[in-house]
């Protein structure tokens, strides 16, 4: 064939393929969302520009190579290289914060949107400064890491899950069981150590745990979490694909900072959640520091830039990475939403890095000498709460006293869960054996044949038992 | 001689080979083939331990494994062999090689109302999980205030096989018996391992199901669909009275090996396989020592914190007064396993020591016999 028979058969082929993906396309779309009962139209229209956009550039960008200056160059290389095919466009790319611009017509957020994140993230603020004050007055004590100026994070993503989606954390995770719903009572107690803590005083300010509202810990390792997550997306996926439940769609998202991005657990989690599709996200809280270790000390840049990217570090393991300013909740709030509606569809995980700062040390006994005021008060100046605040009264999403009524509630709940936590009883020493094993038998069968937690001082945590 | 690396479980008939079967069967007439057929089939451990797999996936739709060639490779022990054909590659999960990785994906699993079986190509590599394992499978339960539990099945070979080298051939059941809230399983017979293997995969706690590289081609008769062993019970496998040998694992094979020769000399040892390594049998185990008063501990862990350490400590404090004679350990040296033959088998115990050791607790002589 010559150039030109050539060019009529690639295109002649491309009209063909496209006909044929708009039909099956079509198809799909069609019933997919007449089975969610969604509106087509739209998603039609969309779904067929992209359709139609994607192949042309793919086509224009392959035609410059086939039958540009490319071709004679490729002509000339020899053997193996010249024999191979063209590499494939990539398809999943980082992006850094593809956030709409809000328009007097289409805010961002609803009001009660914008009002519960607002809420959320006040708590949050409260709640920490309420821990750092009850651990220097020497009721709470260990290591108790605040989340205090990283609150947008934690609400714009969590505020938007189900209550049967999970989240797990790491040691900094008070907000995060705030934001998925427990109470400030339960998390408070927890870390006064009483047993109506949400893990019976047993996890502390490390280990907050909630089976009621998914989170699935706080762990004190970096990094240990992360499979942790994708084992409760593993769960959600089987219960669609092997045990058949179609409602099964609930999403895990895991959040942890810029040190674990370099732990290994991190990569392998990467790795198998892109491998196996799992409806998981991954949510880097970029604070720079990791203890007094600085994120562009501790990290190599990545290909091609001064400093380390995480996010660029998603479509190297297949999955969009996805930049966003963590001060901005309601830019967090966006991209979340597009990666849990990705998640849920069944495309796979999300990498989102939010770039945030702690305004506290990395724990209270961290004197945080290494980071410069400067650094602190640009950061400071930057804070979510303030900045929120502005957007919806200057949008019209609420008003000043709507604003003052939030903070007052804010105060009432802090109050209240620091009365009830130092009202709640200590655990007794009857708890200390109760939940070593699900199964007690676990203890094994004492000398006189009677299996341990059988015997008289089990319940009340005084029994040998080994 | 070292073919008691492939001994049969002791006292089992050894089926013969098919064609010979055939030649017998034709030989002795009609009346001897209804009768071999009439016996029940023997299978090898690594069949057991798939049909115990099987059977628990059958019943069960939430059991699933995950693991290193264990779908289309069939397991490289073979445990799982076609396996993925009948359940599919999600409820056999061939996983990359993240040991730390795959193993919290196994607990989150667990954690969210799945009952995962993850295999470890070679106990040895969950060195590399031993974070996950640690932290999260034994503790969890316990730091979220009992609100999620981990019934999981860590299940892999381990132990000293043929010239494997030193990380292949490691016992890590010393390195596990400290994690609070699992428990320690070790197999040792076809029967006992399909038993173990069900009850393990049914338990809620997480379980550390330990193989053993030599004893996948051991053969014998295993129990049906319904039979399930205890978790917490220790084996009698010979009663005696003059010293109780408590092994477990491939060990109770050279112990046997042993015996065997002990009985010729006049000598009637009780053999107990402990079957939980942790929580011990206290039950078995004291019953036993108050009736010889003598113990000796056969095992193939380092003789430095391993199985027998804790054993030994164990029946030292609570049965001092029940004992004639100090406990004896006879553990494998703390020696890296060397690759060559001679020193490999000078590394780990042999029937000739545990022989020895008999000599010297009960008497160079048998004891009179009343």
């Amino acid at each position: 064939m010559n150039v030109d028979e050539r060019r009529a058969h690639a295109i002649s082929s491309w009209v063909r393929r496209i006909l044929r993906a708009c039909k099956q396309q079509l198809i799909c779309t069609w019933f997919e969302h007449k089975a969610k009962r969604r509106p087509v139209g739209l998603q039609l229209a969309k779904d067929l520009t992209g359709l139609f956009y994607k192949p042309f550039a793919a086509f224009h960008r392959t035609s410059c190579l086939r039958f540009g200056k490319m071709q004679s160059m490729l002509k000339q290389r020899s053997g193996v290289r010249a024999a191979q095919p063209a590499r494939r466009a990539v398809q999943v790319r980082a992006v850094a914060a593809p956030v709409k611009a809000a328009t007097s017509k289409s805010p961002i957020v609803t009001p009660e949107t914008a009002k519960d994140l607002y809420y959320d993230m006040v708590l949050g603020r409260e709640f920490e400064e309420m821990c750092a004050q009850m651990y220097y007055r020497g009721k709470m004590f260990g290591f108790v890491h605040l989340y205090s100026g990283q609150e947008a994070v934690s609400s714009g993503v969590i505020r938007q899950l189900r209550q049967d989606d999970y989240v797990v954390s790491t040691y900094r995770d008070h907000v995060h069981a705030l934001s998925k719903g427990v109470s400030a009572r339960e998390v408070m107690a927890e870390l006064f150590g009483k047993k109506t803590g949400c893990c019976r005083g047993q996890g502390g300010s490390m280990h907050m745990f909630s089976a009621k509202a998914g989170v699935l810990g706080g762990y004190a390792f970096i990094g240990e979490g992360i499979p942790v997550g994708l084992g409760a997306a593993f769960q959600s996926k089987y219960r669609r694909d092997v045990l058949g439940d179609e409602k099964a769609d609930s999403v895990t998202c895991s959040f942890f900072g810029d040190g674990t991005c370099n732990v290994g657990q991190f990569y392998e989690s990467l790795n198998m959640a892109a491998l196996y599709k799992l409806p998981h996200i991954f949510v880097v809280e970029n604070n720079l520091w990791a203890i007094g270790m600085s994120h562009l000390r501790a990290t190599a840049s990545t290909a091609g830039d001064q400093d380390p990217h995480i996010y660029k570090k998603g479509p190297a393991f297949g999955m969009p990475g996805v930049l966003v300013d963590g001060m901005d909740v309601l830019k967090v709030h966006q991209v979340a939403k597009e990666a849990i509606e990705r998640a849920r569809r069944g495309e796979g995980p999300t990498l989102i890095e939010a770039e945030t700062y702690r305004f506290r040390g990395h724990s209270l006994a961290d004197p945080d000498e290494l980071r410069s005021k400067e650094e602190k008060a640009k950061w400071l100046a930057r804070d979510p709460i303030p900045q929120l605040k502005k957007y919806m009264i200057d949008n019209g999403l609420a008003s000043e006293a709507d604003i003052k009524a939030l903070e007052d509630k804010v105060a009432e709940v802090v109050e209240d869960c620091v009365k009830f936590a130092d009202e709640s009883p200590k655990p007794e020493r009857g708890q200390l054996l109760e939940n070593v094993f699900a199964d007690p038998r676990g203890f094994g069968i004492a000398e006189d044949g009677r299996y341990r937690y059988q015997m008289p001082g089990f319940s009340s945590g005084t029994a040998v038992v080994s | 001689m070292l073919a008691s690396r492939n001994m049969r479980a002791s006292g089992a008939r050894v089926a013969a080979a098919p064609a010979q079967r055939a030649i017998l069967a034709a030989r002795s007439g009609r009346r001897a083939s209804v009768a071999a057929k009439a016996q029940k089939k023997e299978i090898m451990m690594w069949e057991a331990l798939r049909e115990a797999i099987d059977e628990e996936m059958e019943r069960d739709p939430t059991v699933c494994v995950m693991g290193e060639d264990v779908g289309h490779y069939g397991g490289s022990y073979k445990c799982t062999l076609g396996l993925y054909k009948k359940y599919g590659d999600m409820r056999v999960l061939d996983t990359p090689i993240c040991e730390n990785g795959f193993m919290g994906m196994g607990v989150g699993a667990a954690m969210t109302g799945l009952r995962p079986i993850v295999e470890g190509m070679n106990m040895g590599f969950l060195l590399l999980a031993f974070n996950q394992i640690s932290n999260n499978c034994g503790m969890l339960h316990y730091t979220s205030g009992g609100q999620f539990k981990t019934p999981l099945v860590i299940r892999g070979p381990g132990g000293v096989g043929r010239q494997l080298g030193a990380e292949h051939s490691q016992r890590l059941e010393s390195y596990f018996q400290s994690i609070p809230g699992v428990q320690l399983v070790a197999c040792s017979t076809v029967r006992n391992s399909k038993a173990l293997l069900k009850a393990a995969i049914r338990s809620d706690n997480p379980i550390i199901f330990f193989e053993h590289v030599l004893l996948y081609n051991v053969k014998g008769e295993a129990g049906d669909k319904d039979e399930v062993a205890c978790l917490e019970r220790a084996e009698v496998v010979r009663e005696g009275t003059d010293v109780s040998i408590f092994t477990y694992s491939r060990m109770r094979y050279v112990v046997m090996q042993a015996v065997s020769e002990l009985v010729k000399q006049g000598y009637n040892p009780e053999v107990v396989d402990l079957i939980s390594l942790k929580p011990f049998d206290m039950e078995t185990i004291a019953k036993s020592v108050k009736k010889t008063r003598k113990v000796i501990i056969v095992e193939e862990c380092m003789k430095t914190g391993g199985i027998g350490a804790s054993l030994s400590a164990v029946i030292h404090e609570s049965l001092f007064n029940e004992l004639d004679h100090e406990v004896v350990r006879l553990s494998s040296q703390d020696v890296p396993t060397a690759y060559a033959y001679e020193l490999e088998a000078a590394t780990i115990v042999q029937s000739s020591q545990v022989v020895d050791a008999v000599h010297k607790i009960v008497g160079a002589t048998a004891p009179v016999r009343a």
